[in-house]
């Protein structure tokens, strides 16, 4: 089993928040798309012949391309790649780019899966951020991909920002279960350097984030979604049974996967690498067939430590059985040490030897699992 | 011994002696291309990270002038305050000295004081002009200054540079013919002064000296005056790029001896050789034992390893004979020792050193200087640990030290000069015009004001135009208070300072400000108090840890979030508990980065 990952390294405008990689310039956007290409061609070895099972083209903004350039990408995957006839194949799309002619025309493509970027429904809070797309594309696109007959859709949503308040942040939640979306990412808006809502918040035109806000949104969030039925599976995740996203899964079961493109991350069980961030750069050292990449060899400490870090945030938490089995018993008695103060203080449920985070624990998930990391 | 000329290196730091010594050593062939790097001499680690000399380093030349051949014996000095007892030491071992002065600085307070042990053992002084490379060099006005302070002729004072190598020739020269060859008897009884010793780890303690009168050869039977003891004289030989053994080191010259000495206290620098079948009675005057002028604790993060700890404090004494140490014990930290140190950045080295050539993880604690506090029955207590202070109902009073301060700035900077001084509890003693802009102000001052952050501050208010120099002078009475820190309630006595309590309010306030922002945010609120006795005086609270809800991880971007919380988790190695607080390291040491 084995995803791929494709990174598409374009978007309309910039969002405040974002430090993604990705140009607002789609002068070189062929050029770009014959390198991704190329790509999956040089580096058709790099998953073993694992089977496909899932293809997430994000981004950036995947949305932007033609459904006949998508076509091409994932033709060329299947012509390297043994790729399974039932692979969950998602896109990245912002609202705007939804119209009806795009959402018909990606009926036509292999495409199964949306991730629509919504973040909110209130127009003041897009155009705070800085989004494309305005309100009521945001909802008009909703309906179009459910109408086109897509079930599978998952909405992204930001909380804990200062103007949005409890009730707006409890209206975006019930709208998006209103509109019957089986999946939600949700997560609280992160300050991220070298963003321009960094430099707003040091240069004093911007209110820092508050924390307590953000767990108080995050604590409402956990429960009205729960009481609409979702599994908060994954700390920022909730999805209605079966609907799960398979690849995102992947990547904290620790399912090597393949990245594709400039900044994409890939990982095969021993090493992690990385694309280098820059579109020049990246192909014209495709053009000469390298793959432009640093690398990362990840001692047993390190895959330790990725492991707690994934699975405390999951709903299955951390087994101490499946550390003695995969690393040894040492281990996993230091971790039982480490994690017996959280036990103490209620933020972790233990049941034999199943480690999860309780609602009030999910607060502190970080702290946490720097707390139980190993050296 | 007419062709010898022993001669060191002085000036202020910073104004180029090592890179110099670099140059002469180039000239006279001491050493190869092959050997060549910057500042060859500072050969330890630390000293080439941060690109200062701790450590005199002596090292034999020969050189041809005129169709003759000499010996020179060049010994290089550190400039930094706190070593000060180096350049002494190398001083006694020489008839001359150069003095480097930066062209474009000009005289600093190092410079000074340098010059003025240099001449109290009659040393011949030759002025350098050193730095002339540099475009902001001013010959002209440095040489005012220089004719000025030591009353030579301008055409004494040889312009150059280390960089360039413009006047190594005219230096070497002039150490010929102007520093005196050594005197002394021959066919005396043997006088050997030792003026430095070092640890090498495979041939043990090696101790470095200058035969003033008499000679030296290998397999003598020598006697240490001051200890009484007796060795073999193992190995004796001449300090080149590395120690080459000779049979007779002779009477003016400077060389080394291994004799199977165990201890580092068994060779006292300032001891006298002599032989034991043919004894001088007499020996050379030594130097004043080098006094601690700053007192802290160090404790290992970790609580076992505490024989460790003393195992290596022990080693290191081995080749820094200049820092003390006695166990002591902390209600909050556990076992320890009390060590004396010559001031900051002796400190920081040897804690540095511990970390490095021990691999141990040590706190140190709130540096203090050494009072003296009185009981009501009349007995003197040392107090070199503010846990020590008698209990007020007991005590009499206290005293503390005081030490004279010169300091030499720009005139525009004598203001702010003044009113830091008079803020640090200071008393103007002196003002006098070096030259019509430079002026050295000379303060008694509390030396518990001084040895922290004070010389950082002087170089920030005058913008880096003022230099500084201090000795002490001697015990005062004072009002000083115990200020105690709590955490939750406890009280944790390695936080306590001694202060006077003219201070201690807005020292509490600040104390406690900065422990909030050092200490990190753990699972409940954490209230900081400054007391003196039982009265709180400041109050801060550190707020329980932030409810961080999780960030996006971004697609595959695992390692990047797992790095940050592995650096998270690296970070707490160096807290220690105290109750249920954790305290970082950096906490200890607060009260030095109070502005
Ligand atoms: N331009 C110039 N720079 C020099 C010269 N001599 C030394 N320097 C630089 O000045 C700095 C200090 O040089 P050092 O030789 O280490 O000075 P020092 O007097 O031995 O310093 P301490 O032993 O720490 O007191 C270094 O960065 C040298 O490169 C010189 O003649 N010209
Ligand atoms: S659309 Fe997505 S990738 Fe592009 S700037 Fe906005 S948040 Fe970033
Ligand atoms: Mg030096």
């Amino acid at each position: 089993m084995a995803g791929i990952y494709i990174h598409i390294p374009f978007c309309k405008k910039a969002c405040h928040y974002c430090d993604f990689h990705f140009s607002t310039s789609l002068t070189y956007k062929a050029g770009m798309l014959d390198a991704i290409r190329k790509e999956i061609v040089l580096r058709k070895s790099y998953l073993r012949g694992e089977a496909v099972e899932t293809i997430y083209l994000g981004g950036g903004t995947p949305s932007l391309l033609y459904a006949g350039e998508l076509t091409q990408i994932i033709d060329t995957i299947g012509n390297t790649h043994t790729v399974s006839p039932t692979a969950e194949i998602t896109i990245e799309a912002n609202p705007d780019d939804l119209d009806p002619a795009r959402v018909r025309a990606l009926r036509a493509t292999d495409v199964n899966r949306f991730s629509i970027g919504i973040q909110s429904f209130f127009e003041e809070d897009l155009r705070w951020m800085n989004r494309a797309h305005t309100a009521q594309e945001g909802e008009d696109a909703l309906k179009r991909v459910l109408d086109a007959g897509f079930t599978n859709i998952t909405t992204d949503l930001i909380y804990g920002f200062p103007q949005l308040s409890p009730e707006k942040w409890t209206a975006n939640m019930e709208k998006t279960i209103g509109f019957g979306i089986p999946h939600i990412s949700a997560y609280a808006m992160t300050v991220e350097p070298k963003t321009p809502l960094a430099s707003f918040i040091t240069r004093g035109k911007e209110a820092p984030m508050n924390d307590l806000q953000s767990a108080r949104q995050f604590t409402e969030l956990m429960n009205v979604l729960r009481s609409a039925g979702f599994e908060h599976y994954e700390i920022s995740n909730f999805a209605l049974p079966g609907k799960r996203s398979k690849h995102n899964s992947n990547y904290w079961n620790g399912v090597p996967y393949l990245g594709i493109g400039p900044s994409a991350h890939s990982y095969n069980g021993d090493s992690r690498q990385w694309n280098v961030a820059n579109n020049a750069k990246y192909m014209s050292s495709i053009a000469e067939g390298a793959i432009p990449r640093e690398i990362e060899v990840l001692t047993v400490s390190n895959r330790i430590n990725e492991y707690l870090m994934t699975a405390l945030r999951k709903i299955e938490g951390i087994d101490l059985d499946h550390v003695s089995a995969a690393f040894g018993t040492p281990y996993s008695r230091l971790i039982e040490a480490d994690l017996r103060q959280f036990t103490g203080n209620n933020w972790i449920i233990k049941s034999g030897m199943r480690f999860t985070l309780t609602d009030e624990g999910k607060l502190f998930a970080d702290h946490i699992a720097s707390e139980i990391m190993v050296e | 011994m007419k062709h010898i000329r022993n001669f060191c290196i002085i000036a202020h730091i910073d104004h180029g002696k090592s890179t110099l010594a670099d140059r002469l050593l180039e000239y006279t062939q001491t050493i190869s291309k092959r050997d060549e790097k910057a500042q060859l001499l500072d050969d330890m680690d630390l000293e080439r990270e941060r690109g200062i000399t701790i450590k005199s380093h002596a090292i034999q030349m020969n050189y041809e002038l005129d169709g003759q051949k000499y010996v020179l014996n060049l010994i290089d000095t550190p400039g930094h305050v706190d070593f000060s007892y180096e350049v002494s030491r190398s001083i006694a071992a020489c008839e001359g000295a150069l003095l480097i002065v930066d062209a474009s600085q000009g005289i600093q307070a190092q410079t000074i004081s340098n010059l003025y042990l240099a001449l109290e053992q009659d040393l011949e002084i030759i002025p350098v002009l050193n730095k002339m490379d540099l475009p902001g060099a001013m010959p002209e006005e440095v040489k005012d200054q220089i004719v000025e302070l030591i009353g030579c002729k301008r055409e004494e004072i040889i312009p150059a540079s280390g960089k360039s190598g413009m006047g190594v020739f005219d230096i070497l020269r002039a150490i010929v013919e102007r520093v005196p060859a050594p005197e002394g008897d021959p066919r005396g009884e043997l006088q050997a002064l030792i003026f430095d010793s070092v640890f090498n780890s495979f041939r043990g303690i090696i101790a470095y000296f200058k035969v003033v009168n008499g000679e030296i050869r290998k397999n003598d039977k020598v006697k240490f005056i001051a200890t009484g003891k007796e060795y073999g004289a193992d190995e004796v030989g001449i300090l080149k790029l590395n120690q080459e053994p000779r049979d007779v080191i002779k009477t003016g010259d400077v060389g080394y001896i291994i004799s199977g000495i165990k201890e580092a206290r068994e060779v006292k620098v300032g001891d006298t050789i002599t032989h034991v079948d043919r004894p001088s009675t007499t020996a050379i005057q030594g130097f004043e034992e080098v006094k601690p002028m700053v007192f802290a604790g160090i404790y290992p993060v970790d609580t076992d390893e505490f024989e460790e700890l003393r195992e290596s404090m022990h080693k290191l004494q081995l080749n820094d004979a200049s820092i003390v140490f006695e166990p002591e014990s902390s209600a909050a930290l556990g076992f320890g020792f009390r060590c004396g140190f010559l001031g900051m950045l002796h400190m920081e080295i040897i804690q540095e050193r511990l970390e490095r050539e021990f691999d141990m993880t040590v706190i140190t604690t709130v540096p203090n200087v050494s009072y003296k506090a009185y009981t009501t029955k009349g007995d003197e207590i040392i107090v070199n640990n503010p846990s020590d202070l008698p209990d007020p109902n007991k005590l009499e009073f206290v005293e503390e030290p005081f030490i004279k301060a010169s300091i030499i700035t720009k005139s525009e900077f004598v203001g702010p000069v003044m009113s830091l001084c008079i803020q640090k509890r200071g008393v103007i003693i002196n003002q006098s015009y070096l030259t019509a802009d430079r002026v050295e102000l000379t303060f008694e001052l509390p030396m518990g004001e001084i040895v922290f952050d004070f010389y950082d501050r002087l170089k920030t208010i005058s913008k880096g135009y003022a230099s500084f120099d201090y000795h002490q002078t001697g015990y005062k009475q004072s009002d000083l208070v115990r200020l105690d820190i709590r955490l939750n309630g406890e009280p944790v006595d390695a936080l306590s300072s001694l202060i006077h309590r003219s201070n201690s309010y807005e020292f509490g306030k600040k104390i406690c400000e900065k422990l909030r922002e050092l200490i990190p945010r753990q699972q409940f609120e954490i209230i900081i108090q400054a007391s003196i006795g039982a009265k709180i005086i400041a109050r801060e609270s550190v707020r329980a840890l932030r409810k961080d809800v999780t960030a996006k991880c971004y697609g595959g971007d695992i390692s990047r979030k797992r790095k940050l919380l592995e650096k998270q988790k690296k970070g707490k190695k160096r807290m220690r508990s105290v109750g249920n607080v954790e305290i970082p390291q950096s906490a200890f040491m607060a009260v030095l980065k109070l502005d």
